[in-house]
């Protein structure tokens, strides 16, 4: 549909005095689509957005935002983004309502504003000023008016950052939202179950590299880390288990009658296994898998907490 | 695909109406301000009415509201181009309103515009209000209307540059206080109360460098001895506005 990506990223290199921010950062965002970038506080992420959104230049690489460069291209560009910083962004002695109305008439068509506040659940804010507004109306705020100008793109810096869950799946309804109308998003995050929810693409920055990319679903496939265990007689031959399963699989007897099998762990695993045990006389219970979450990808990957 | 609510249409506005929206915002918010009210309105009428009234202050010959209202209006010119544009920037910049601007549709140069435009729109404001008070109490303005424009454009010019710089360049505290410090001691020593002459003759001659005095002392050499164009302190105010606006073009910090 598009021929150039939402953002792409190449070789990003930032430094600020002597400490990197980025160090070759390589990233894609597909057009379109949710991306999320994962990393702990000081990864580089919020660095990676100020770049794209043509804030700060980078000492090295390119950037190119819906194949325009942020710096050189910036007129033409704005308009077709929408920005929410990590905070702030409103005038203090503005009230919610004031300043919306104020970001659609710096755009050709805007969306509804009074819908927006509803829709937002700013309407109760009223005369109420920024500046003593709850974090979690700024927040509501800063996104409303990230999105009020009908951007192509929207970049997100911790949309949900200390909001309370209510808050935070209203955040989620509307960014699924602008998904489904065509607009691209990408985001950055530290809570796992976010990208998780969200995200059609997750990039894991680590000390300002790209990690891994990948849909959710890719990243917690695969590795040694997938586990499924159950219960049965004890003193089965896991042995003749093993032989039943696939190369690269373990199964062990961990304590009398309890088993975990780890390895690949596909839909055709587990009925190998059911299978083995329906053969065996075995009435498997407590069947259960575990897979991957995004929290251990990143722990195998960095060897860090992901909020540390 | 289909239209959904939230399906791109971007664009930005045509830039006069970014620049007519920005000015009517940036104005709203400073008339609402408690603050730069008290600064901007109420102590300018209130230095005017009050010494104009109450013989405390020895103003020379003359009526003494003919001495305090070009006084009163190069105070209320320096409260609103320097100190609350310092301290409504200073604060702007803190809460990263500036920076998030910064990402909008709207160009730089439109912002100041917008803020220019803010500026000269309450000034005309407070000094219609300054003149009413002014005539109430018997102010006979003489000379040309004009030769006092150009001397509070170029104040404001001058006064702009200098808030702006300190708004770009300290925190958002330090400018609130440094501000107010300045204005405080300007209004005392700029020759906007207390005439020049009460100073020692080699004070004076260094107080007439200052912006504020050019202005005070500008509008007083035409609206109450009806002087031509006063041109020495037009160009004290015109060398102010150049430094000033060159430093805050130089120095001034976006976030």
């Amino acid at each position: 549909m598009h021929s150039t990506p939402a953002v792409e990223t190449t070789a990003l290199i930032k430094r600020y005095g002597d400490k990197t921010a980025l160090d070759g950062l390589t990233l894609t965002a597909a057009r379109g689509t949710v991306t999320a970038l994962l990393g702990p506080n000081g990864a580089g992420k919020t660095t990676t957005v100020e770049i794209c959104e043509g804030y700060r230049r980078p000492d090295a690489g390119t950037v190119r935002v819906l194949g325009l460069d942020p710096h050189r291209d910036a007129a033409a560009l704005r308009p077709r983004i929408g920005v929410m910083l990590q905070e702030g962004g409103v005038y203090p002695g503005a009230r919610a309502v004031e300043m919306l109305r104020h970001m659609a008439k710096l755009h050709a068509h805007p969306l509804d504003t009074d819908a927006l506040i509803e829709r937002l659940g700013l309407a109760s804010t009223g005369r109420t000023p920024f500046r003593r507004l709850s974090g979690g109306q700024k927040q509501r705020l800063a996104l409303a008016t990230a999105v009020v100008g009908r951007p192509e793109l929207v970049f997100l810096d911790e949309p949900t950052a200390g909001l309370d869950p209510q808050a935070r799946h209203a955040t989620w309804d509307l960014i699924r939202e602008l998904r489904a109308d065509g607009v691209s998003v990408i985001l950055t995050t530290h809570y796992m179950h976010e990208a998780e929810e969200l995200a059609d693409a997750v990039a894991i920055i680590d000390e300002g590299r790209l990690v891994v990319h990948g849909t959710p679903e890719e990243l917690c496939r695969g590795g040694a880390e997938n586990t499924m265990r159950f219960s049965g007689r004890p003193g089965l031959d896991t042995a003749s288990l093993l032989k039943a399963l696939p190369s690269r699989s373990a199964a062990v007897e961990l304590t009398a009658g309890s088993y975990r099998v780890t390895g690949d762990i596909t839909p055709e695993l587990l009925a190998t296994v059911t299978t083995w045990c329906a053969q065996n006389g075995v009435l498997p219970d407590r069947i259960t898998v575990e897979r991957r979450t995004l929290e251990d990808v990143f722990l195998e990957l960095t060897g860090k907490e992901l909020r540390a | 695909m289909s239209t959904g609510v939230y399906t791109p249409r971007p664009g930005a506005a045509p830039l006069s109406r970014m620049i007519a929206a920005q000015a009517a915002l940036e104005t709203k918010l400073l008339l609402r301000n408690g603050e730069q009210l008290l600064l901007t309105v109420i102590i300018p009428s209130v230095v005017l009415a009050l010494f104009s009234a109450v013989d405390v202050i020895d103003t020379g010959a003359g009526e003494r509201v003919d001495f305090l209202a070009p006084g009163a209006i190069a105070l209320a010119v320096l409260a609103t181009s320097f100190t609350g544009q310092a301290i409504g920037t200073g604060f702007d910049r803190r809460y990263g309103v500036l920076k998030r601007l910064g990402a909008s549709p709207l160009p730089r140069f439109a912002l100041m515009a917008a803020k220019t435009a803010s500026v000269l729109l309450t000034q005309i404001l407070q000094i219609a209000l300054l003149s009413v008070i002014a005539a109430a109490l018997g102010w006979s303005p003489r000379g040309n209307g004009l030769y006092a424009a150009v001397l509070i454009l170029l104040a404001t010019a001058a006064f702009s540059g200098l808030g702006l710089l300190m708004a770009g360049t300290l925190k958002a505290e330090a400018t609130l206080a440094a501000a107010n410090l300045v204005f405080i001691i300007l209004m005392v020593i700029g020759g906007v109360l207390v005439p020049l002459a009460k100073f020692p003759s080699a004070v004076q001659s260094l107080l007439e460098l200052l912006p504020i005095t050019a202005l005070s002392e500008g509008l007083r050499d035409v609206l109450q001895h009806g002087a031509g164009m006063p041109w020495p302190e037009a160009g004290v105010l015109a060398v102010w506005a150049v430094v000033g606006l060159g430093l805050a073009a130089r120095f001034f910090r976006w976030e």
